[in-house]
């Protein structure tokens, strides 16, 4: 058993509450606290992205063995897909815990924010981890509660709003989702993912597998901001403090939502064709209609919420594609491109995103607006941001040679090879309006000349926000490499081979 | 807050004692019977409401008492998180390992560290929902001023 898998949840738990308590006493001192909790995951995290390889490392909870091959306890999981999702949230995060030093200043109750993150970070790496459904569903509230007080921080008019909406739909999908748990353990009698692929294996009731696939889709779905369940995510990622929405766009909604989805249906339920369809038809119509969306926003962090829905189309019907490829047992090697496209946008994403959020809130910071029409000629008085920003928009726009251009390229070919020509056409299209609705952003806040009277004294932002645009817009670059074969080999190739085989992560956990 | 009449007062007086106590019989009992930490913990909140609202509070005496009972849960939660890490270090080394010895089924003292996980959930649980109702009040009186 790999020692290192409970760290993940541990460590970030315990400094939530070690924050409060020494916030008492130690003051100032507490808010490198946090980042210092962050920096440890990222090299636990990095770590065991390098020596995971191929290997499926399982830590049973208290050391319960199962009984005649029928796992009793809590099992936690690590493998190809969830270290990379592991090293998502991890990076990410810190990167926003150290950018949060300086930009968090401005709100009250930083002990209270620092705690809350940590709690957040805690959540997504638990969720990641578990490998029990019934766990995915605790540490999904556990982060997912945290970041309702989180989008709430500035305690504004907007921000209760925002909030409160989220809580109404996050709750509605956190019914759903449990209400789908209760169906599923009533019928198959157990929790755990690979020993309930087993008992459905064995045989099932058609109508009940679909309502359950259905009700399962639609929670993780509304936490994953899908385009029918879409209409929280605006308004919260755009209302809270931006080190925040740059973790829910980031990390949040993939961590919670995306992962779950796709470690579900390839390896709790079986690949069906018609699921496969309806999720291919969801991800299509969110990249689209989400971009769209966003290009007529002038409000900078509701432009880029709205982007983040079409960007994880691209993810979810990419994976889509991959997953009907699968169904029909047809052209295995296409079905991976697909699928490696997916993974890899959803990296890039988490990547681009973040650093997008982390400029709006400098942006945010210096000039105290979100409008785009007030703002203008910044380019000059903050080089450093100005050219984080840019870096990013290319990337989200996919101009080579950034990353978001090669996943996007992997999407677009493996959809041609697929024969899906107007899925193809559709990417990039959107990826074309894209460009349009970031080359306005960067025009109206960089480039523009406006009669800005207090021009002269904006500065740039102080160094742990430009630490951490720069390590991002680095990231940005460097992300590209994956598209090599040696890279990919090592990175996505091990989380495409436990996706691809159905039966694979089921008879590797109940073997063992 | 005002507090309430001289009845209420002393019948309060009495029952919160016995209210308190049988929380903690819960919650020591939490591996033998039904109940526990969580059920445990939120009659023993209980008792502690009970008595505010019958005696009342002023304002700042109330946002220490908020400040106190979230540094109990803070520290419950840290042991509790202790008591599973120790797992780690002892026995077969495994996370949440319940490594004490395991005495006979039935007597208070057995089950390893169960009673002990039960206890500190216990204060956790009574800590977190007595912060929750001082939050609560505290924010009345905030808006009433």
């Amino acid at each position: 058993m790999n020692p290192l898998i409970p760290l993940f949840v541990v460590i970030p738990l315990a400094g939530a509450f070690l924050i409060m308590i020494l916030g008492r006493f130690i003051g100032e001192l507490n808010k490198y606290f946090a980042s210092l909790i962050l920096l440890v995951l990222v090299i636990l995290s990095i770590y065991s992205l390098a020596t995971t390889g191929e290997n499926l490392s399982l830590y049973k909870v208290g050391g319960w063995e199962p009984v005649n091959k029928i796992p009793i306890g809590i099992y936690m999981v690590m493998d190809g897909f969830t270290v990379i999702v592991l090293c998502i949230i991890n990076v990410i995060g810190f990167l926003s815990a150290f950018y949060s030093i300086s930009y968090i200043k401005r709100y009250t109750a930083e002990n209270y924010f620092y705690a809350l993150f940590c709690l957040m970070v805690a959540g997504m790496n638990g969720v990641v981890l578990s490998g029990d459904l019934f766990n995915i569903f605790v540490f999904l509230e556990i982060s997912v509660i945290s970041s309702y007080a989180l989008v709430a921080f500035g305690v504004e008019k907007n921000e209760l709003e925002a909030s409160f909406k989220y809580q109404v739909l996050g709750g509605l999908a956190s019914f759903l989702i449990l209400y789908g748990i209760g169906f599923i353990y009533w019928k198959t009698k157990t929790l755990n993912i690979a020993d309930i692929k087993e008992v459905f294996n064995a045989g099932y009731d058609k109508s009940y597998y679909l309502f359950v696939q259905i009700l399962m889709l639609s929670g993780f779905g509304l936490k994953a901001a899908i385009i029918p369940f879409h209409a929280w995510l605006p308004d919260a990622h755009s209302s809270a403090p931006s080190p925040i929405s740059a973790m829910l766009s980031g990390v949040l909604i993939k961590a919670v939502g995306i992962y779950v989805i796709i470690r579900l249906f390839f390896n709790m339920f079986a690949v069906s064709e018609g699921m496969s369809v309806l999720i291919t038809t969801l991800g299509t119509l969110s990249m689209v209609i989400g971009v769209f969306l966003a290009i007529g926003q002038w409000d900078i962090k509701r432009l880029l919420a709205y982007h983040s829905i079409s960007q994880m189309g691209y993810v979810v019907m990419s994976v889509g594609i991959g997953m009907i490829l699968v169904s029909r047992g047809a052209r295995p090697e296409i079905a991976s491109l697909a699928i490696a496209g997916g993974i890899f946008h959803l990296i890039n994403h988490a990547a681009f995103k973040g650093l997008l959020f982390l400029n709006a809130g400098a942006i945010e910071y210096t000039i105290g607006t979100r409008d785009l029409k007030e703002m203008g000629g910044l380019a000059k008085s903050m080089p450093a941001t100005s050219a984080t920003s840019f870096i990013a928009s290319m990337s989200i726009s996919g101009i080579p040679p950034f990353n978001g251009f090669f996943s996007k390229l992997i999407i677009i070919i493996a959809a041609i090879m697929a024969k899906f020509y107007l899925l193809a056409l559709l990417a990039v299209i959107v990826s074309i309006v894209t460009l349009a609705s970031f080359l306005k952003f960067q025009r109206y806040a960089f480039f523009n000349k406006t009669d800005n009277k207090n021009e002269n004294h904006i500065k740039e932002v102080p160094f742990p926000m430009v630490f951490s645009m720069v390590v991002l817009s680095i990231l940005c670059v460097l992300l590209s490499l994956l598209a090599f074969p040696e890279i990919r080999e090592a990175v996505l190739t091990p989380a495409i081979d436990i996706l691809m085989d159905p039966g694979k992560y089921s008879s590797q956990i109940t073997g063992i | 807050m005002k507090g309430m009449t001289l009845i209420v007062k002393k019948t309060t007086q009495l029952i919160a004692g016995m209210v308190f106590m049988y929380g903690i019989y819960i919650i020591v009992h939490g591996h033998l019977t039904p109940g526990g930490g969580f059920a445990g913990g939120v009659v023993i909140a209980g008792s502690f409401i009970l008595l505010i609202l019958a005696f009342g509070s002023d304002f700042l005496n109330l946002v220490k008492e908020e400040s106190g009972s979230t540094l109990y849960e803070n520290l419950a939660i840290l042991v509790v998180l202790f008591l599973a890490v120790s797992g780690l270090l002892f026995g077969t080394r495994v996370f949440f390992l319940n490594w004490f010895p395991k005495g006979t089924v039935g007597q208070l003292v057995s089950a390893g560290m169960l009673p002990l996980y039960n206890i500190f959930v216990g204060i956790e649980v009574a800590a977190s929902i007595l912060t929750i109702f001082l939050a609560l009040i505290i924010f009345k009186e905030e808006i009433s001023e």
